[in-house]
């Protein structure tokens, strides 16, 4: 047996790699061999650690040493002081906000209130080796529910633990299953929606990348509940390394036997396929989903019926999402009990969170349901960079809302979040501070909706168009009086008479904002003025001559050569070259370059 | 996959190459790696205390290096430290007495006195 001292894990996913952590990984093998380490010191790549603003991420075991930001020529330090000499290298620990260097992986303030249930090995385990995912209890619940346990208790189990859909709907899991067993059908199918569209979510993808198996797994589990033998994944083509990972854990599980006939010597049989997208964010849909597995335009349609009595090919078919799947494994081998341990009464478990915007620590998280948004925002996020003030929070994505700052103390659960105006989502939480302009928030994700709209039904199709207009003209500072009123009212048009959740929700980044930002868009509208000071059209730069030292930083900073002025004396922007691109405003180190 | 014992065992197996990673509240035995241990050969004592730990399933005892400990003429250089105990440190070590060292002070708690500093330098 392959003995190791050490083990060298590195995080392989997409965020770390795209910052060189492969090369990392190529040049610490090489190093090891060349110093004839490669014996005792083994490197392991891994899925997401969820510090990805720290990354890319080393962790060096035993000792759990935590090196953040490795860049490429940190690896022969860490090689020849760490692996050879067994000193640790100070230099490249991780420092939390406290500025002192943290040693272990366990001490880090961002990873000890979370708790991990969907995302228990991802940071942990090297997701292209089944055995390390066997060490860590996997295929234990398939191996349990096929051997002990009857399709109906399983269905139970689900129901009982109260597992709510985690791709944003919150829709009870168990029923759905129960649905689909119940439904009438020679042939049954298991789908796993893998489509992750909204705007900085990244959950689904970091789970594949991560621990690959315990989707198969779940999917697995989910087969024998539902009486399906044959399962689809269906994943964006734009999450390669996602689907790299999922293949080899399908093509690894064929080879154990974990897949194919006679699993664990029952006559369960089971199978899955990839099935990639092109990235349509209306393929998040479950019907347009469905419509583009069977090779149609991806496009929804009405419900009923639903998937569980006619979904893929007409036949019953499960469709759940990636992080839903993570949960059910860790569900079969704790309770029920366990699992409503977790969380609040309606909304039990965890949920992750790609944390992003103005924050800290981005990265990902995952809570136990009933956390407040402060905990989330200022414990394990860090809080709001360089002393600015926080506005909001964007929950949901494009189907989502903007929280204000005075609904913080707001325990994230399914309900709690629909009663304010947003909604969980697929867990994107963007953070705003006080610079952010909400209307231009509620316009880009307009903008993104309109783009992704798939013209099917004339509310979204034609509406969502007009809401766009309508935030362009407001902050182009062309906004006329009845807007707003006009805003509001399409919303809830549009909300009530559009075909799929996609139009449906369409319109709640702008009802929220309307909700809690109002006077934002009465100052674009009667003053022409963008509190926030973000919408170009509605700000001009100007220098306070009191504030001014004529230090002449402004002038060689400006892009168009708009300033002028002497040296030590004040100078002047000239508004009609001016293009309001903020750098006179960086650059000035007297807070002299006001901008209104 | 024929059985849930099937897997169970492989799990066993498994679990042996990742328990590396697991925070370990049990013995820590420290090897001195510097220039002056490697090169009076401490890196066969380290994997044979790493073959023996893993043989008899320790699984709460961790194997690491360190740097120079200090007394360069008497490497390799071996310090136990038991959780609740003194440090004992074991000197001019080979693997013959490392495998000693498991056997006799990590699992039955006895010191083997006679490599200790204390006995050399007597």
């Amino acid at each position: 047996m392959e003995l190791y001292r050490s083990h060298v894990l590195i995080c392989r996913g997409t965020g770390c790699t795209s910052s060189k952590s492969d090369d990392m990984e190529v040049k610490l093998n090489e190093l090891i061999k060349e110093k004839e380490l490669d014996k005792e010191v083994k490197v392991v790549r891994t899925g997401c650690f969820g510090l990805c603003e720290a990354g890319p991420i080393i962790v060096v075991y035993p000792e759990g040493a935590f090196y953040s930001h490795v860049k490429l020529e940190d690896i022969d330090e860490i090689v020849e002081e760490h692996l050879l000499k067994g000193r640790i290298v100070d230099r490249l620990l991780y420092k939390g906000e406290e500025e002192e260097k943290i040693k272990s992986v366990n001490e880090v303030t961002f990873y000890k209130k979370q708790k991990r249930v969907a995302l228990k090995n991802c940071g942990v385990i090297d997701p292209e080796d089944i055995n390390e995912y066997i060490a860590y209890d996997g295929y234990m619940a398939l191996g349990k529910v096929l051997t002990e346990m009857e399709p109906k208790d399983v269905i139970n189990v689900i129901k009982d633990s109260g597992l709510r859909g985690r791709g944003g709907g919150g829709f009870p899991s168990g029923l759905k299953w129960d649905f689909t067993s119940k439904a009438e059908g020679d042939q049954k199918y298991v789908l796993c929606n893998a489509d992750e569209g909204d705007p900085g979510a990244f959950m689904d993808r970091s789970i594949l990348e991560g621990d690959p198996h315990a989707v198969v797994e779940a999917m697995a589990i989910a087969g024998y509940a539902v009486g399906a033998n044959q399962g689809y994944v269906y994943i964006r083509a734009e999450y390669p390394i996602a689907v790299e990972r999922l293949q080899l854990a399908i093509d690894h599980a064929r080879e154990k036997g974990l897949l194919g006939e006679n699993i664990f010597g029952t006559d369960f049989n089971f199978d899955m396929e990839i099935r990639l997208g092109a990235g349509a964010f209306v393929c998040g849909e479950e019907t347009a989903l469905i419509a583009s597995i069977e090779g149609e335009r991806g496009m929804p349609r009405n419900k009923p019926p639903f998937p569980a009595n006619s979904g893929l090919w007409q036949k019953p078919t499960l469709i759940n999402n990636v992080e839903t799947y993570a949960n059910v494994n860790q569900i079969i081998l704790n309770g029920a009990d366990w699992f409503k341990g977790i969380g609040t009464e309606k909304s039990p478990g965890t949920k992750v969170f790609a944390l992003g915007g103005k924050i800290n620590n981005t990265g990902l998280v995952e809570i136990p349901m009933g956390t407040p948004l402060k905990e989330v925002i200022y414990e394990i996020g860090g809080g709001i960079p360089n002393g600015k003030k926080f506005k909001a929070v964007q929950t949901g994505g494009p189907s989502g809302g903007c929280i204000p700052a005075n609904l913080i103390d707001t325990p994230i659960t399914y309900d709690s979040l629909t009663e304010i105006g947003s909604m969980m989502g697929s867990g994107g939480m963007i953070v705003m501070d006080e610079e952010t302009c909400m209307v231009d928030i509620a316009r880009f994700f307009l903008d993104f909706t309109v783009e992704e709209s798939c013209g099917k039904c004339p509310p979204c199709r034609i509406g969502t168009k007009r809401m766009l207009e309508i935030l362009e003209r407001i902050t182009s500072g062309n906004g006329e009086a009845e807007d707003i009123d006009k805003l509001e009212r399409l919303a809830e048009n549009i909300k009530s008479s559009a075909l799929c959740g996609l139009g449906q929700t369409a319109p709640n980044p702008v009802l929220s904002t309307l909700k809690y930002f109002r006077d934002e868009y009465e100052a674009h509208v009667n003053e022409k003025t963008c509190p926030a000071g973000t919408c170009k059209d509605l700000v001009s730069y100007s220098i306070d001559p009191e504030a001014c030292k004529g230090c002449t930083l402004c002038a060689k900073a400006c892009p168009v050569d708009a300033i002028s002025g002497e040296r030590k004396e004040a100078h002047v922007i000239d508004q009609d070259k001016c293009i309001k691109c903020g750098a006179c405003e960086e650059k000035c180190p007297f807070g002299a370059v006001v901008n209104k | 996959m024929k059985s849930l014992e099937e897997l169970k065992k492989i799990r066993e197996e498994a679990r042996k190459k990742v328990d590396l990673r697991e925070e370990k509240k049990g013995t820590r035995i420290v090897v001195g790696m510097a220039t002056c241990g490697i090169s009076a050969g401490a890196r066969p004592v380290l994997m044979a205390l790493l073959e023996e730990a893993k043989k008899r399933n320790l699984n709460d005892v961790t194997v690491n290096q360190t740097g120079c400990i200090g007394v360069c003429r008497l490497e390799p250089i071996v310090e136990v430290y038991r959780p609740g105990e003194e440090k004992v440190t074991y000197v001019d070590m080979t693997p013959e007495k490392a495998k000693k060292v498991i056997a006799e002070h990590i699992v039955n708690g006895k010191v083997v006195t006679e490599y200790t500093i204390g006995a050399y330098e007597e």
